[in-house]
C-alpha cells in the first residue's frame, strides 16, 4: 500500500463534500486526510484527498470521482515534485517550571506559539505529516491537552497551474 | 398482432408497428411521422411563439438518442441536447422571456424538452406543479396509485422508447417511494428523471411535515440529483437533468424542488445554457485502441463476443450483427442485452451467466479472447472472478470508464459510445482481413456446436398432469411472436422468460437485471405500452411479485393501457425455494405464499384469487391449469384489447431453473441439472 495524494478541483456547489465522501465510504476506499477550501477562482474549491491504496484501487478511485458531475479534475501529486503541508494546533501542558524547555522543542521545530496560559501554551506548526508526528512525540513528555490537525494540503512545485495543465493526469487513464 | 385501442389523447409512439425498424435507426425522423399535437399552452400564461413548437420540441425528445445515434459527443459542448443548440451559440430563442411561476416554468420546460407522458401522484410540496399541469396539452400525466409504479412505469417506457422516462411524486413519503425504482435504474442505466416536491426552503432542515432529505438518500442511486429552491433555477436545471440522463452512461437524475421555488414568480426562457462544467461523457473511442483490438480479433482462434445492454441502449444492434458476421465469432446476450442479437441467428449461443446455456458459459471459459461491449463483467456472470475465462484476453469496450478494469482487467480499454466503437472496429476488423489477417474458427465451431447440441436448453413436463411454468412462457413467446414486449419480474419466471422466449429485436425484453426488483413487471409493462401503444405487450411475473405492485392493474384499467399480464403461479417464491432445495436441505422457510391450515396442498396462490382480483380492478381475468389449455387460454388474451388482461397461469412448484452456475461458484462448475456437470473436454 502506497500513500496518494490527489488534488481534486471541484465546482463549489452545496453538498459537494457529502458527495466526495460518500462514494469513499461507498465504494469501501479509505481517506488518510481530506482537506478543502476556497481557490484562484471563485466557483472552484480544491480538495486534497491523501489515500492508502495499492495502484489499481486508486484508479477506481479517480475514475468513480470522475464519474461525480461536480468533479472538474483530478490530479496525482507526486510528493517529489511536489509540496505538502498540514497545520496543527497543539495545546500542550506547560507551567513555569517546564516552559522553557517546551519553548525550546518549539523553537527547534521552527514552529510558534500562539496562545500561553498560566498552565499551557499552545504551539502552531505546519509541515508534512513527518515532520508534525516527530513534535508531538517529542511533546507528549510534557502531556498534550488537546490536538487539531487540518489534514493535507499541497501544491505541485514550478510555475505551473493544475488549473491549465496536469501535472500526472489520473483522469480518464482507460 | 391486432390491437385497436390508443389510450385517449396519447400519441402512437415511434417505434410502434412499421416504425420500429427504421426508428431505431432514424428515431428522429420516425418521431417526425407523429401526427402533430396542439400548439404548446400554459393556461394563465401568453401563447409560446411560434420557433419552439411541437417540431422544435419532438426534435428535443429525440435529442435523448443522440449520443446513443453516433453524434459525438465535443466536450464543452452540450452536442447532443436542443436547448444547446440554439442557446449558446446565440440563435433566435424558441421562448421569448416572460414571467410565470415555477410550477409553470416546471410544466413549460418538460414541454420543451418533448415530454409526452409523467406518470406520478400528487400531494401537498409537489401541488403547484400540478394545477398548470391540468392544462398542457403536451404532457399527459398518468395518475398512478403507489409512487413505486410511477417510477418503474417512467423506466419501462424509457426501456421500450430508449427515450427519458419521467416520474413525479410530492415530498416525504412520495419520495421515498420513488428511492425502489431510482436504484433500480440506476442499476440498469435508465434515463428517467424523478421530479419531487420539497417543503418550503425556509422549513428544510426543521423537520417539518412530509420533510425527507431525498437529495441525501438518492445520492448514491442517482447519477446525479439536485435541490432546487430558486424558481430562477428550475428551467435551466429540468434541462440538465435531461441531458444528464439520457446522454454518455444513461441514468436517473432527481430534481428536487422546494414548494416555495414552485411557487414564486420568475422569468420563463427556452433554450438555457447548461452549467455542466465537469461532466463530458467520451462517445468516440482513441482508434489505437480500436486497431489493437482489431488486430487482437483478427489472430483470436477462440473469441467470442460477449454482449450487455450497453449495445441495445446505443441501438448498435445492426453493426453488431456486422461485426459478428464479419468476424465470424460466436455472440453471447447477457440479461440486460436479450435482443441485441436475434435468437435466431446461427452465431448466437445465448446468454452467458448464473443460469446461461452450457455452451455460452464454456465459450467465455475457454476464449482465448473476450470482446466486452456494453457489458460489466456482472457477478453473475463471471462466477467467482478468479476461475472467470482464464485464458482469455480481454478487449472491454464501454461508455463509462469505471466500468473498465473494475472487476476484471482489461488487456484494450475503449472507452466510447458502443455504436462509434463497433463501427470503427469493423473498418479496423475488416482491414486486418484485407492484410491477410484472419484467425481459423473452426475448431472452435466445433466445440461450440458440441456443447450446443448436447446441452440445448430443455425442461421436463411434470409427471403429474400438472403446468410446467417453462411450457407457459414458451407458449406465450411463440404465440405472441417476436414483435411483442415482453417484461418480466424477478425469480424464476423471469430467467425462463429469458430462456425460453426467442428475442430478435431490441428493447423487446424487458427485467429488472441490476436490482432485481420483485414488483417491476406490472408498472413497467405499463409504462412500456405507454410508450408504444401499438405493440403487444405481456407482463411474465410471479405471483410473489405481481403482489409488490399489482395495485397499478387500476391505472392500466382507467387509464386505457391494456397490458397483458401472465401469472406463473406456483405458490411460493420460486427462487428462494429453488434455493432452499439445493443449499438448504429442503427446509423451505417462508417461501409458501399459500398455505392454508384446511387446505394445504393446493396448488398456486389462491389468496387473492387472481381473476376475481384482476375483475376487481376492471381487467378481464382467466385462469389456465392445465397444458391443453395454455394456447386457447393465450390466444383468448391476445384478443382482448380494450381492457388489461391478467392470465393466472397455476404451474407446477418444483420445477427449477437450469443450467445453474451456484452463487460463490466459479463458471466451470455449471450443473446442467441437479448434480448433472457437463464434461467440458469431449468432442466428437
Amino acid at each position: 500500500m502506497t500513500r496518494h495524494t490527489l488534488s481534486v478541483l471541484v465546482e463549489n456547489k452545496p453538498g459537494l463534500l457529502v458527495r466526495v465522501a460518500g462514494l469513499f465510504a461507498r465504494r469501501g476506499f479509505n481517506i488518510d486526510s481530506l482537506a478543502v477550501g476556497p481557490t484562484e477562482h471563485e466557483e472552484i474549491s480544491r480538495m486534497t484527498i491523501v489515500v492508502n491504496c495499492e495502484e489499481r484501487p486508486l484508479e477506481q478511485v479517480t475514475k468513480q470521482l470522475n464519474r461525480l458531475i461536480n468533479v472538474l479534475k483530478i490530479v496525482e501529486l507526486d510528493p517529489a515534485s511536489a509540496v505538502q503541508r498540514e497545520l496543527m494546533l497543539v495545546k500542550v501542558r506547560a507551567d513555569l517550571e517546564t516552559r522553557s524547555r517546551v519553548l525550546e522543542t518549539v523553537a527547534l521545530f521552527r514552529a510558534k506559539v500562539v496562545d500561553v496560559a498560566t498552565d499551557a501554551v499552545t504551539v502552531e506548526a505546519t509541515g508534512n505529516k513527518e515532520k508534525l508526528e516527530a513534535l508531538i512525540k517529542v511533546l507528549q513528555p510534557f502531556g498534550i491537552k488537546e490536538l487539531v490537525q487540518s489534514g493535507m494540503v499541497a501544491v505541485g512545485r514550478g510555475g505551473r497551474s493544475i488549473t491549465d495543465r496536469a501535472l500526472r493526469p489520473v483522469e480518464r487513464s482507460a | 398482432m391486432t390491437e385497436q385501442t390508443t389510450p385517449a389523447g396519447h400519441a402512437p409512439s415511434p417505434r410502434d408497428l412499421a416504425a420500429r425498424a427504421s426508428a431505431a435507426a432514424a428515431p428522429g425522423i420516425a418521431r417526425d411521422a407523429v401526427p402533430s399535437v396542439s400548439t404548446p399552452q400554459v393556461t394563465g400564461t401568453p401563447q409560446v411563439p411560434g420557433n419552439g413548437g411541437p417540431a422544435g420540441s419532438r426534435q428535443a425528445a429525440a435529442s435523448p438518442s443522440a449520443p446513443a445515434n453516433g453524434a459525438p459527443a465535443v466536450p464543452g459542448q452540450h452536442a447532443g441536447a436542443a436547448p444547446a443548440q440554439a442557446g449558446p451559440s446565440g440563435a433566435a430563442p424558441a421562448v421569448l422571456p416572460r414571467q410565470v411561476t415555477g410550477a409553470q416554468a416546471l410544466i413549460m420546460a418538460l414541454e420543451q424538452l418533448g415530454t409526452e407522458i409523467v406518470f406520478g401522484l400528487p400531494g401537498g410540496a409537489i401541488l403547484p406543479a400540478y394545477d398548470p399541469l391540468l392544462d398542457s396539452e403536451r404532457v399527459r400525466h398518468i395518475l398512478v396509485r403507489h409512487e413505486q409504479g410511477a417510477g418503474h412505469a417512467a423506466t419501462g417506457y424509457a426501456q421500450a422508447t430508449g427515450r427519458v422516462g419521467v416520474c413525479m411524486a410530492t415530498s416525504g413519503p412520495g419520495a421515498t417511494n420513488l428511492v425502489t425504482p431510482i436504484a433500480d435504474a440506476y442499476m440498469d442505466s435508465v434515463p428517467l428523471v424523478a421530479i419531487t416536491g420539497q417543503i418550503p426552503s425556509s422549513l428544510i432542515g426543521t423537520d417539518g411535515f412530509q420533510e425527507a432529505d431525498i437529495s441525501g438518500i438518492t445520492l448514491p442511486i442517482t447519477k446525479h440529483n439536485f435541490l432546487v429552491t430558486r424558481a430562477g433555477d428550475i428551467a435551466r436545471t429540468m434541462g440538465e437533468a435531461f441531458h444528464l440522463a439520457s446522454t454518455g452512461r444513461p441514468g436517473p437524475v432527481l430534481v428536487d424542488i422546494s414548494k416555495d421555488a414552485l411557487q414564486a414568480t420568475t422569468e420563463f426562457r427556452w433554450p438555457v445554457p447548461f452549467d455542466l462544467p465537469g461532466y463530458h461523457p467520451v462517445t468516440r473511442p482513441h482508434s489505437r485502441q480500436v486497431r489493437e483490438a482489431a488486430r487482437l480479433i483478427a489472430s483470436a482462434r477462440r473469441p467470442v463476443l460477449y454482449v450487455g445492454g450497453g449495445v441495445i441502449k446505443a441501438r448498435a444492434h445492426r453493426e453488431l450483427r456486422q461485426l459478428a458476421e464479419l468476424t465470424g465469432a460466436p455472440i453471447v446476450t447477457t440479461l440486460m442485452a436479450r435482443g441485441a442479437f436475434p435468437d435466431s441467428h446461427p452465431q448466437h449461443l445465448g446468454m452467458p451467466g448464473m443460469h446461461g446455456n452450457v455452451a455460452a458459459v464454456g465459450a467465455l471459459q475457454k476464449a482465448d479472447l473476450l470482446v466486452a461491449l456494453g457489458a460489466r463483467f456482472d457477478d453473475r456472470v463471471t462466477g467467482r472472478l478468479d476461475s472467470f475465462a482464464p485464458d482469455a484476453a480481454v478487449v472491454h469496450a464501454d461508455i463509462d470508464p469505471a466500468e473498465i478494469s473494475k472487476n476484471r482487467h482489461a488487456d484494450v480499454p475503449i472507452v466510447g459510445d458502443c455504436r462509434e466503437v463497433i463501427t470503427e472496429l469493423i473498418a479496423a476488423v475488416a482491414s486486418e482481413h484485407e492484410a491477410g489477417q484472419a484467425g481459423d474458427l473452426t475448431e472452435w465451431w466445433a466445440q461450440l456446436d458440441h456443447w450446443r447440441r448436447t446441452y440445448p436448453l430443455g425442461y421436463e413436463q411434470p409427471q403429474d398432469g400438472s403446468l410446467a411454468p417453462q411450457y407457459v412462457i414458451e407458449r406465450i413467446g411463440k404465440i405472441a411472436g417476436p414483435e411483442a414486449i415482453y417484461v418480466a419480474g424477478v425469480g424464476q419466471h423471469q430467467m425462463w422468460a429469458a430462456q425460453f422466449i426467442s428475442y430478435e429485436n431490441p428493447a423487446t425484453w424487458l427485467n429488472s437485471g441490476g436490482l432485481g426488483t420483485m414488483g417491476y413487471a406490472v408498472p413497467a409493462a405499463m409504462g412500456a405500452k405507454m410508450g408504444c401503444p401499438q405493440t403487444c405487450v405481456w407482463a411474465i411475473d410471479g405471483d410473489g411479485c405481481f403482489q409488490m405492485t399489482n395495485q397499478e392493474l387500476a391505472t392500466c384499467a382507467l387509464e386505457g393501457i391494456p397490458i397483458k399480464v401472465a401469472i406463473i403461479n406456483n405458490g411460493n417464491l420460486g427462487m428462494v425455494r429453488q434455493w432452499q432445495t439445493l443449499f438448504y436441505n429442503g427446509r423451505y422457510s417462508n417461501t409458501d405464499l399459500h398455505s392454508r391450515q384446511d387446505q394445504p396442498t393446493s396448488a398456486g396462490t389462491r389468496v387473492p384469487d387472481f381473476v376475481k382480483l384482476a375483475e376487481a380492478y376492471g381487467c378481464a381475468g382467466i385462469r389456465c391449469e392445465t397444458p391443453d389449455r395454455v394456447d386457447a387460454v393465450i390466444e383468448e388474451a391476445m384478443k382482448i384489447n380494450d381492457r388489461p388482461v391478467v392470465v393466472d397461469f397455476i404451474v407446477h412448484r418444483d420445477a427449477m431453473v437450469w443450467p445453474m452456475v451456484a452463487a460463490g461458484t466459479g463458471n466451470d462448475d455449471i450443473k446442467v441439472a441437479r448434480d448433472m456437470a457437463p464434461d467440458w473436454d469431449v468432442t466428437e
